[in-house]
């Protein structure tokens, strides 16, 4: 009835645990209560969890990805714990089964559902807007999308409180993730919830490349595009490109541990070095769709708290597209100590180092936008700026293990734990946490407080390196990542450093998650009617902030790069219009959550062998989708009169704004 | 592409609509790169097995266990109902409702045959001690192969909805696009079939 | 301090392609020395290597790091100089809204990492083969054979030549070429002497090869640099490189050992265990290090080992192409 299922695979017996199950469920009936005590569920599913409206669910995705970043966190302040302790075979306080457990979590969490639900929500929430759309091209899919991400994320949180996580690190190489060396669901939970949320990624991916190729408004040509989204578009390709790939890679480990095949075991046959291949083709661009929107997004910046279009935007273009293409010739460089001989390791070797060009020269052209520019130092700018320095070293370091010879001593290292930290941290959370900053007011119409926001700057920037360097150093000293505990004392006062460096970053997570708080309850004061807070460029800032649900009364037309800032300039921008259209919309739907629902049902059933719920699953997810295509209730039309009196409403305030457009007095509004 | 599409949204200002009303090529564009990743599954999986077809760890080789003309009758099987959907196209475009339906049956019949014989196929290889499980090789086999068929499957059931779509809705919009990606879908798996017949099972019997 | 990089001699060799660019060669000279200093506070097992390949690599690394901060460095202090001088406060800094293109500068900044990365990619291309762990070391002495198979949680090392075997501790004299032949009869796991340079992977079904050298006698940390499950960490071992003599004495010892590794000792050996001191073998079944190998590379029946090896199945890679044959 219930498979491999009973009490016993609760871990009653694990404090840490235990204590976890207990806050969350304490802070999780509190909310609900709340919720309840609020009467907002009607809300919340009307407005919100069966939302099609690309911004809602931007928002949604940016919420779960913060949430997933507290828990990513307390994994990796854990893992700083046990190592600072257990020094010269000191047990530490984590036993290596939960130890390896967590870094194995930390890896998947951050990747999976802290970075990529981040990306993928401003990638929502900008996108459509910066492009003059009302909407992606298919919103139910969006939706759809955004639940299947969910369903893994509830996947990988069950496993926490029931059975276990995988305890392989976190791309899970076989043969230790086969049945034989990992009985346990650990695996089972890592592939389960990976495949969910991998297909919800798939979707949007493919949804993400129509919306950007056929959706555009009327004018913007390819290179009228704003850089980020060029920089979504080639994140999307990419995505498509890539992710089939780690879904077969899952599957066939699936099917080694389900069907009992040998794709990747040592017995009968079984190649584990091709899973190897087929993960890290998958895993390298993988890197590049995480970094390549961050990168669109210090464009954005940049360009506009400098006052001036962005240096060298063809550069960029081209750049772009070509690290693009150049992310799936490298994932060799991740292994080169399997033996694969000289000239194969040194055609990889080579292939990374040439990627670095393109992205060398994205940095040179941040800098000479800034150049003769009028730079505001806002909290968006601190992030850019701490993340040209900190990226700039990251990249070094990624170029040096790229050179095999030297890979031999550093790979596997805390070098390399260090450098993919610094470019990861460097450019995808810093790019995060600037975008956020820099679009908040465009999702919620009011700012962010800038004191709080440059106290979470300079906590992460230092914390960052005083985790880190560390951690560089250690690597020079010949200790390798994973370790729950180890011999040599001399690796202690590092470690004890980089884990008051995590205690830093630690401080500067509670300044976001203060800086939120203090921003909602002083909204009025940080309240931005004009639409344009920044004096931005692009289309997104022309509309209201924030922006109505079909974001555009008219879609505006485009003849040049910073069309907005051009309007604003020759005192086109806020017309007013006449008389305005019907809008034609997509209707909500539910069906987007009841799809992750059965999907999370499946999954957990497939976990524990419970075959019964697997097939009733499956068959809820699809027979959700057909019911679906039965609803001709899809869409409806917004009024013209309707419209004219939600544009009345907002262009007063926007009118007034016309003249605003030198950024130094925009700056100083700022300040 | 990106000027028609330009056009295309120039001619629906000038109408007083908007984006929002899918001429059906957006939703074509869409399934295209679907398409593509679905391809790149196949691609996965054949040069897993690429890998792995000589990994037979003392058991079975292709050469002995494959019966090409069993496999052949299967390709004529899906080639048939490839054109059979071609002609139900066909009548579509001729807004030749019932007549749709009745070729669309008729590709249902010979998919399901398809997707028959490939499970006989599986049961006697496993029978005869070769199932996926003996190597890696037949692991990579039953795998690539039964994707495949797990494709056919699905289209299967979404030809089984598209025939009642049309018995309710008739020709609309909607049913014809949807029609088209079928159609596309449909085609598509014959492409690959193409490919598992010839690398999996002329290659190896050969 | 241990760093003296611009009097070594791998670095010199590498420099000699760079001597008609005078400033560069300055350049470099300095970062590496920068370098040294900075680095100079703690002892750096990897950047004081005791072998010439790990000698060679610490070279490789400097050079590299030197090139790379002909980039670096300006580029961060652009940064910072950029950002501070056109702050919006100072008004007295140039305006120039408008301005986003000029081809001289887009010129320079494809240019100049063009020019770096051709350079770093010529001597990548060169020490990826001079480095290549399967190359045989230069070497007037006849290498000595190490064939290592991994375990969990433990190394197993067998002298062929010798016929001797220890468990987590290895020694060999200095000065001569060791020749460690690798594989796993489990999980994957890495094989790696920091202070001596290169590691490589250990794989069940198939060798892999790294060739070592000490040039001077110590007791050097290794351990397996890649994650193998539970008793991962405690999987490291002692590696003694030491003179003529103390190689006979420590291979009298093992003779001395009680024990012989048969295949039922290796089984009992092979079975997971945490925390594994110490132990030598005084013999060996021969070809036990073959028949690790085989066993997964033929038919369904497991732990053959002690069976005579059946043919080499062609579906595991020889050892130089396995990535060739997975792509």
């Amino acid at each position: 009835m219930f498979g491999k299922l009973s009490l016993s695979a609760i871990p009653f017996h694990e404090p840490i645990i235990m204590g976890t199950l207990l806050m969350v469920s304490l802070a999780g009936a509190a909310l609900l209560g709340w919720v309840t005590y609020q009467r907002k569920w009607g809300y919340l599913w009307s407005e919100w969890f069966t939302t099609v409206d690309h911004k809602r669910i931007g928002v949604m995705y940016i919420i779960m990805a913060l949430l997933m970043l507290l828990r990513g966190f307390a994994d990796a302040i854990m893992m700083r714990g046990q190592q600072a302790m257990a020094s010269a075979d000191a047990a530490g306080y984590l036993p290596p089964h939960h130890y390896d457990q967590i870094f194995t979590a930390h890896g998947d969490i951050m990747i999976f559902f802290m970075a990529m639900p981040f990306i993928t929500g401003l990638m929502n929430l900008v996108v459509p807007l910066q492009i003059g759309a009302r909407d992606v091209a298919y919103p139910f899919l969006n939706s759809l999308s955004y639940w299947l991400t969910a369903s893994g994320v509830v996947l990988i949180m069950v496993s926490m409180f029931v059975g276990d996580f995988a305890a392989t690190g976190w791309l899970a190489y076989p043969p230790l993730s086969e049945l034989k060396f990992s009985p346990t669901v650990g695996v089972d939970y890592y592939i389960w919830s990976l495949q969910l949320s991998g297909l919800g990624t798939t979707l949007s991916g493919i949804n993400f490349i129509v919306t950007i190729l056929r959706m555009r408004t009327p004018g913007m040509t390819l290179m009228k595009m704003p850089v980020f989204t060029w920089t979504a578009l080639v994140t999307n390709i990419l995505i498509v490109a890539a992710f089939p790939v780690l879904t077969v890679t899952l599957a066939l480990l699936a099917a080694d541990r389900y069907l009992d095949m040998h794709f990747f075991t040592n017995e009968l046959g079984g190649n584990a070095m091709m899973y190897v291949n087929l993960i890290w083709i998958w895993g390298h661009p993988e890197v590049y769709i995480l970094v390549l929107p961050c990168f669109g997004a210090f464009s954005e910046i940049i360009a506009t708290f400098s006052g001036k279009p962005l240096f060298g935007y063809k550069s960029m273009v081209y750049a772009t597209a070509g690290i693009g293409i150049l992310s799936f010739l490298v994932w060799l460089h991740h292994f080169f100590t399997m033996g694969s001989g000289a000239d194969v390791n040194a055609f990889f070797g080579i292939m990374t180092m040439i990627i670095s060009v393109p992205t060398g020269v994205k940095l040179f052209n941040w800098l000479f936008t800034m150049y003769r520019g009028r730079v505001r130092l806002t909290v968006p700018v601190l992030w850019t700026i701490g993340f040209m320095v900190t990226f700039t070293v990251g990249g070094m370091t990624g170029v040096l293990l790229a050179v095999p010879g030297a890979d031999f001593v550093l790979h596997n290292s805390v070098f390399l734990i260090a450098h993919f930290h610094n470019v990861i941290i460097g450019g995808v959370v810093f790019g995060c946490l600037a975008a956020m900053n820099y679009w908040f007011p465009k999702a919620f119409g009011f700012k962010l407080e800038e004191r709080f926001g440059k106290y979470s700057f300079w906590c992460w920037l230092v914390g960052f390196y005083v985790a880190f360097v560390p951690l560089y150093i250690l690597g020079l000293k010949g200790m390798t990542r994973r370790m729950n505990h180890y011999v040599n004392p001399e690796w202690q006062p590092y470690l004890v450093v980089a884990l008051i460096g995590a205690v830093i970053i630690m401080a500067g997570i509670g300044f976001t998650l203060l800086q939120i708080v203090v921003s909602v309850r002083n909204r009025a004061e940080n309240r931005d009617l004009t639409g344009d807070p920044w004096g931005g460029r692009t289309l997104e800032w022309s509309t209201s902030s924030p922006p109505p649900f079909y974001n555009f009364a008219v879609l505006p037309h485009v003849e040049e790069l910073d069309q907005f800032w051009a309007d604003k300039e020759h005192k086109r921008a806020y017309k007013r219009q006449a008389r305005y259209a019907d809008i034609h919309m997509p209707r909500n739907t539910g069906v987007g959550v009841f799809m992750g629902a059965f999907g999370t049902a499946m999954g957990f059933a497939l976990v524990w062998h419970i075959w019964w719920l697997a097939a009733a699953g499956l068959l809820g997810m699809v027979g959700s989708f057909i019911a679906r295509a039965y609803d001709t209730d899809v869409d409806y039309y917004v009024s013209g009169a309707e419209v004219e009196k939600i544009e009345r409403a907002r262009l007063v305030p926007s009118q007034k704004l016309v003249d605003h457009v030198d950024p130094a007095s925009a700056g100083q509004k700022v300040a | 592409m990106s000027s028609s599409a330009i056009t295309a949204n120039h001619d629906v200002i000038a109408h007083g609509a908007d984006e929002h009303h899918d001429d059906g090529s957006k939703t074509l564009l869409g399934f295209w790169i679907y398409l593509m990743s679905d391809c790149l599954i196949f691609s996965a999986l054949f040069a897993t097995f690429g890998v792995l077809a000589n990994a037979t760890a003392g058991g079975p080789s292709g050469k002995e266990l494959f019966d090409l003309p069993y496999v052949l009758g299967e390709t004529m099987l899906l080639l048939v109902s490839s054109f059979t959907f071609g002609v139900a196209m066909l009548n579509m475009h001729a807004e030749r409702r019932n007549k749709v339906i009745g070729w669309l049956f008729i590709t249902l019949l010979f998919g399901a045959a398809f997707v028959a014989m490939e499970i006989h196929e599986f049961a006697h290889l496993i029978h005869e001690g070769a199932g996926p499980d003996r190597s890696a090789f037949l692991s990579s086999y039953f795998t690539l192969v039964g994707t495949h068929g797990l494709h056919v499957t699905c289209g299967l059931i979404w030809i089984v909805v598209m025939m009642d779509m049309l018995r309710r809705y008739g020709l609309n919009d909607a049913v014809r696009r949807r029609l088209s990606c079928l159609s596309l879908f449909w085609h598509f798996l014959d492409v690959v079939w193409i490919c598992v017949f010839t690398i999996v099972y002329l290659r190896g019997v050969l | 301090m241990q760093v003296v990089p611009t009097t070594h001699p791998p670095l010199a060799r590498l420099k000699e392609s760079f001597v008609n660019k005078r400033s560069l060669v300055s350049t470099l000279r300095w970062s590496c020395a920068g370098a040294a200093v900075f680095l100079s506070g703690c002892n750096m097992e990897v950047l004081s290597p005791k072998g010439d390949v790990g000698m060679q690599e610490k070279s490789l690394i400097l050079i590299a790091l030197g090139l790379m901060l002909l980039v670096v460095i300006p580029v961060i202090a652009m940064t910072l100089i950029f950002a501070w001088r056109y702050r919006a406060s100072n008004t007295k800094a140039t305006y120039a809204p408008k301005w986003s293109h000029s081809t001289a500068i887009e010129a320079v900044v494809w240019t100049i990492p063009c020019i770096i990365i051709a350079i770093l990619a010529t001597i990548t291309w060169r020490t990826s083969h001079t480095l290549d762990p399967y190359k045989p070391l230069d070497s007037k002495v006849k290498p000595i054979t190490i064939q290592v198979v991994s375990l969990d949680w433990k190394w197993l090392f067998i002298y062929p030549d010798y016929g001797v075997a220890s468990v987590n501790e290895i020694a060999f004299p200095t000065d001569v070429p060791v020749h460690f032949e690798i594989t796993s009869d489990s999980v994957m796991n890495a094989f790696f002497i920091p202070q001596l340079g290169s590691q490589i992977y250990a794989m069940a079904g198939m060798e892999t090869q790294v060739n070592l050298i000490a040039n001077e006698p110590g007791n050097y940390a290794g351990l397996s640099t890649n994650y193998s499950g539970e008793g991962f960490s405690d999987m490291h071992f002692a590696a003694i490189a030491t003179s003529q003599q103390g190689f006979k004495d420590w291979v009298n010892k093992a003779k001395a050992s009680s024990t012989q590794l048969n295949v039922q000792a290796y089984h009992a050996l092979a079975q997971p265990s945490e925390k594994q001191g110490v132990s030598y073998y005084a013999a060996v079944t021969p070809g036990l290090f073959n028949n690790v190998i085989q066993q997964y590379m033929s038919d369904m029946s497991m732990n053959r080992i002690g069976t005579p090896p059946p043919a080499q199945a062609s579906a595991i890679p020889s050892p130089n192409d396995h990535a060739k044959a997975s792509e």
